[in-house]
């Protein structure tokens, strides 16, 4: 059987399946970004805090995946069998990548820029909303752009799991030693990862050209 | 006429001292009196730019009291207290996400002026400091010169009609015949404003252009206070070294080219 013939087959359990797979990077992005977006922040406020915290971000990173959900199992409250513990997982992934951009965004900001801002009467408050987040806006973009296709490919493992996805098709024809069973799964996937790159990274190009220093903090 | 007038900011026995005890400034006691230019001049490290961010509030002093229209900068919100004082820096720092238009409105943008009043302040000033508003108002920082790039600077601090300026080194990094330029207007502007301003430079040429008084520091202290005429008599030596750099052609005591880049 072919993939296309497969998947017409098929159609519904795909469906189910993709829609989780969303579902799981989704939110887990969201997350990732309500957490670590303020906390990229918080570090350029108190930067003895960011080797620590990004040091952390980083361990996390190193887990391989399947070893990561495996661990995650047995914690109480957040851990277990299905979607919420695939969550957290795919959480402790994007982390890194938005905090550290957030972080070194905002950092890279030339220091006149802030001393302007400051010497004119801007609360620190104004600072960040008016100066510093739309400056770092790029560098935070790519950021997310990254933790996204990331989260794509992380959470077809999250099958292994029972948190289902595109990763259950992949596992059926990986224990089936069926090749197109795994395409099913792996190539949707891989859709998703590049359509949310390509998107992801439009908007990132809008707020890019001409905008002075915006290029080069990019480069950081 | 002057002197009768209370002064615009007041230093006491002023220090500022890190946490290891060692001060960079120290003994402070001088008046800013409104309407003049003060220049503060020195070497690289003598403490010019500490005594000016200590005006704004960017610093507190350790010891001694800094009063500006009478209140203590303890006392000031120190929001409150920059919008009303204008603040320009060498490195000029304009906000390269924002138009020229946009730079100059920040504070006004800050006070919540209405967008009408805002757009007539920002082509009066870009007129006063020399640029045409219909060419530059909508440019971006990265697409002027430095000289330009200065001039929105200064625009961008007489916005909110502070009746105070700080300017620290706001010409360094121009070129020759830019800064002359920038200098004369300056001191135009200021007569023409009745603003006061307080100037630090390392440039004695400029100091002496531009002053109506000149403040010499050394180490942390202030070692002359004077008009720019009783300081080229003066027998201190920091300042008889500065004087003899100015006989000479185009040099200075410290030519402090790595603080210009």
């Amino acid at each position: 059987m072919n993939l296309v013939d497969f998947l017409l087959l098929n159609g519904e359990e795909f469906l189910t399946l993709t829609l989780q797979h969303l579902f799981l990077v989704g939110v887990s992005t969201g997350i990732a970004l309500g957490v670590g977006v303020p906390l990229g922040i918080l570090l350029t406020r108190r930067p003895r805090f960011s080797p620590p915290v990004l040091g952390l971000a980083n361990i996390f990173q190193t887990i391989p995946s399947l070893a990561l959900f495996g661990f995650l199992i047995p914690i109480p409250f957040i851990g277990g069998v299905g979607a919420r513990t695939a969550i957290v997982a795919l959480v402790l992934y994007a982390l890194l990548p938005i905090i550290r951009n957030t972080y070194a965004g905002i950092q890279g900001i030339d220091p006149a820029v802030r001393e302007a801002g400051r010497g004119m009467g801007m609360t620190d408050r104004q600072l960040l909303l008016m100066v510093e987040i739309p400056l770092a806006f790029g560098v935070i973009l790519a950021g997310i752009r990254v933790a996204t296709v990331i989260g794509v490919g992380v959470a077809t493992i999250a099958a292994a799991i029972g948190a289902g996805g595109l990763g259950v098709f992949i596992f059926r024809g990986v224990a089936m030693v069926n090749n197109t069973l795994i395409l099913a799964g792996a190539l949707p996937a891989a859709l998703i990862a590049l359509a949310a790159d390509f998107l992801l990274g439009r908007i990132e190009r809008r707020f890019a050209p001409g905008r002075g220093q915006l290029a080069e903090v990019r480069a950081v | 006429m002057h002197e009768t007038r209370a002064p615009v900011v007041q230093f006491r026995d002023v220090a500022l001292r890190l946490a290891n005890g060692r001060a960079i400034v120290k003994g402070l006691s001088f008046d800013v009196r409104p309407g003049e230019i003060l220049v503060l001049l020195g070497r690289s490290g003598s403490g010019k730019t500490t005594t000016l961010k200590l005006i704004n509030r960017l610093l507190l002093p350790s010891e001694g009291k800094v009063t500006v229209e009478g209140r203590s900068t303890v006392e000031w919100d120190p929001t409150q207290l920059r919008r009303r004082i204008g603040y320009v820096i060498q490195e000029i720092g304009l906000f390269p996400h924002f138009t020229v238009a946009q730079n100059v409105a920040v504070v006004p943008t800050l006070q919540g002026w209405e967008e009408e009043r805002k757009r007539q302040r920002v082509r009066e000033l870009l007129d006063l400091v020399g640029l045409d508003p219909t060419s530059f108002a909508d440019r971006y920082p990265t697409q002027l010169s430095g000289g330009q790039k200065q001039r929105v600077g200064v625009a961008r601090a007489l916005a909110a009609d502070p009746p105070l300026l700080l300017l620290d080194e706001p010409f360094g990094a121009l070129d020759p015949l830019t800064r002359l330029e920038l200098q004369r207007e300056l001191k135009q502007l200021a007569t023409h404003l009745a603003k006061t301003l307080v100037f630090v430079t390392h440039d004695v040429r400029e100091g002496m252009v531009l002053g109506s008084r000149i403040a010499l520091f050394q180490e942390g202290r202030m070692v002359f206070l004077g008009a720019p005429a009783a300081f080229l008599n003066s027998q201190h030596p920091e300042a008889r070294a500065f004087v003899a750099a100015l006989r000479e052609p185009q040099t200075q005591p410290h030519p402090s080219a790595g603080e210009v880049e």
